[in-house]
């Protein structure tokens, strides 16, 4: 009887010691894998301080340097540079950009949503239907297409081509629709009916304000998307001048000029991309980790 | 039975509310996606635009109808004097390699992000939602292992192209071995072929993994726990308990994430168009030409000569894309929907054979 009880005991003893060690050697794994996401922003931030020759002659090193100030100084006053990166600019159009279109996929996926879900007619799930199926379609297939057209009704270089797509975004809707089906009561239109609500307010004002969970999900990645999109706005503004082109496109003239070789001003101007960006992430990771498995958004 | 005030409540009729609400989405879809959709079919059966003044000017433009010689120079060898509509493969009878090429790059690049990103991600995933695991810091570890995703790819391309540079002027990591003394020369990161290939699997990879693992975390979560409690009474290892329970209930959410990824895939632009030696503005690593690159070039800018735009082409390209994706797309629908009916129909012969079992155990009376 002792003796199989310290065989239990030793064994219970082991399994634990066994998840132990497992879990101390995924902790120094996830390290690494945090290490390799993280090293290479580190590495721009670095050689962000640093002086073009510094960085040619030494190559790379941990230490910073003290130029951060004089690069983005000759960032925003060399007239090469000027001429090709504009951050001001460039965040005041991407800003632009981003903030209407979210507002009106937001909106528009909203309305499409509810129009489907408390009405009953005839198409009303053939409508459902089409949105799935259409949301399989990339932009890069109607690319050829769609610049054709644009420039037929005189939209190329404008803005307009960039937003009011966003009118019709199949994902969000189809996100919507899922949320309202499991968590909106079709009784409080009812109820707003027989109050004298008429339709459109009572989505306005009584449907959008219960939806904002899947509303605040929903725009934040729909920011983060028309922030980052740089295939359209190159389709649409590419014979733009600088002035007017989106923040991508003024980075992608960076990667892609002879002339704008001072590497440190270089990695400083990426680096400007980024941060605010990953500073909106940071503040916001909470929603952003938990909106990522309900809506399964993209790509 | 009702009343005829009854009747006439009933028919009060919201439905044309319904069609007022959808009709901005569809409007706008229509304008913006389809009609240039349209276009795109339309435009893939015309000659190519022209622009060059003498010498050039004996191709089709824009308006001439071709029929579907943009798809025989594409998908066949083709050779001048084949065609009727003399087009201009006189001067580009590279045309049908070069897309053969892209398609095969496409599909390269993906492969070889896909495999390492979900081997990664579904390791990653079981281990996060794995309770008996003590590891601290995993809302830390999963904010890190998102944020590459949120970077603009854009930046992503031109940092990494900073830090792998192979050129006169090494990047970041070709600078550290280098004086380390780990390698003589630089590694063609960017202009190898394959080490080029390499950085950008490894790009996407970085890139994404991150959204793979959560998606697939929530379908782990989603799995019954009690499945996972009894295998562990039971006595099953870890890896018996993956391979018997996890991975065969992932299934669903496992088709969808490599179904969207192969159509994200195929549209890959942003990275392989970025990511390439910045000699000149048009010039593209030719072992990182992808299909949407392909229709790009063809219809922005000049492969060879000055001033050509080959909207044809573009657009055929674009067509055959269209094509390659749908058919992905409705076998990804096909195969999660047959696996669904198949579940229900085990399901209901497994609740007859149940009806089956209790009606015997009670001597043939239903309770």
């Amino acid at each position: 009887m002792s003796n199989m009880k310290s065989v239990y005991g030793s064994k219970k003893d082991n399994y634990i010691f066994k998840q132990r060690v497992k879990s101390g050697i995924l902790f120094v794994w996830f390290l690494i894998l945090t290490i390799i996401c993280l090293a290479p922003m580190i590495m721009l931030l670095l050689n962000s301080s640093r002086e073009n020759t510094d960085i040619a002659i030494n190559g790379f090193s941990f230490v910073p340097g003290d130029h951060l100030f004089k690069n983005l100084k000759k960032l925003l006053a060399d007239a090469d540079y000027k001429t090709a990166f504009m951050p001001f600019y460039g965040f005041r159009n991407s800003a632009f950009q981003a903030v209407c279109a979210t507002f009106l996929a937001i909106f528009f996926s909203c309305l499409t949503a509810y129009g489907i879900q408390i009405y009953d007619f005839k198409i009303k799930e053939a409508a459902y239907m089409a949105i799935l199926v259409v949301m399989m379609v990339p932009m890069q297939v109607t690319s050829a297409g769609f610049v054709t057209f644009m420039s037929k009704i005189g939209l190329q270089d404008s803005y307009l081509p960039l937003i009011i797509p966003a009118v019709a975004s199949p994902a969000i809707v189809y996100f919507m629709r899922s949320y309202m089906k499991s968590s909106f009561p079709a009784d409080i239109v009812e109820a707003a009916r027989i109050d004298g609500c008429s339709e459109f307010r009572t989505f306005v004002q009584i449907a959008m304000p219960m939806m904002k969970p899947a509303v605040a999900v929903q725009a934040i990645f729909a920011f983060i998307a028309n922030w980052n999109n740089f295939y359209t706005p190159n389709l649409i503004l590419l014979t733009n001048p600088t002035k007017e082109k989106t923040l991508p496109m003024m980075i992608s003239g960076l990667g892609a000029s002879d002339i704008l070789t001072d590497l440190g001003v270089n990695y400083t101007a990426i680096a400007i991309s980024i941060i605010p960006i990953v500073v909106v992430y940071l503040i916001l990771s909470k929603f952003i980790i938990g909106g990522v498995a309900l809506g399964g958004v993209k790509e | 039975m009702a009343s005829a005030a009854q009747r006439r409540i009933k028919k009060v009729s919201y439905a044309k509310y319904g069609y007022i609400f959808i009709l901005p989405f569809f409007t706008v879809y229509f304008i913006f996606t389809f009609w240039p959709l349209i276009q795109t079919f339309i435009l893939s059966f015309y000659g190519n635009g022209v622009l060059a003044k003498s010498g050039y000017n004996q191709g089709l433009t824009k308006d001439d109808f071709v029929g579907l010689d943009n798809f025989r120079v594409l998908l066949t060898n083709a050779k001048e004097g084949d065609y009727e509509s003399r087009t201009l493969f006189k001067w580009h009878t590279n045309m049908h390699e070069d897309f053969i090429e892209c398609f095969k790059n496409t599909i390269v690049l993906w492969v070889g992000n896909f495999i390492p990103q979900l081997a990664l991600s579904l390791s990653l995933a079981v281990w996060f939602t794995d309770a008996k695991l003590r590891i601290p810091g995993k809302g830390f570890f999963k904010v890190v292992m998102y944020l590459p995703n949120v970077i603009t790819a854009a930046s992503v391309a031109v940092m990494f192209y900073q830090i792998l540079a192979d050129g006169q002027r090494p990047g970041a990591l070709n600078s550290i071995l280098l004086k380390a003394g780990i390698v003589d020369e630089n590694v063609k990161f960017v202009s190898g072929e394959w080490a080029g290939r390499a950085s950008v699997w490894f790009i996407q990879t970085w890139m994404w993994f991150g959204n793979t693992m959560i998606m697939l975390m929530s379908g782990i979560l989603g799995i019954n726990p009690s499945l996972f409690e009894a295998a562990s009474i039971d006595g099953a290892s870890s890896g018996q308990t993956f391979r018997k329970i996890t991975l065969p209930l992932l299934t669903p959410i496992m088709s969808y994430t490599l179904i969207t990824s192969m159509i994200g895939g195929l549209q890959m632009f942003d990275i392989p168009f970025l990511f390439r030696v910045s000699t000149s503005k048009f010039k593209q690593e030719d072992h990182l030409k992808t299909v949407a690159v392909f229709i790009y070039r063809n219809y922005f800018q000049e492969v060879q000569m000055e001033g050509n735009r080959f909207y044809g082409l573009s657009g055929a390209a674009s067509v055959i894309l269209f094509l390659v994706t749908l058919c992905l797309g409705l076998i990804g629908l096909y195969i999660s929907r047959d696996k669904d009916a198949i579940a229900r129909k085990k399901q209901i012969k497994k609740n007859a054979k149940q009806a089956k079992l209790k009606d015997k155990q009670f001597g043939g009376f239903s309770i």
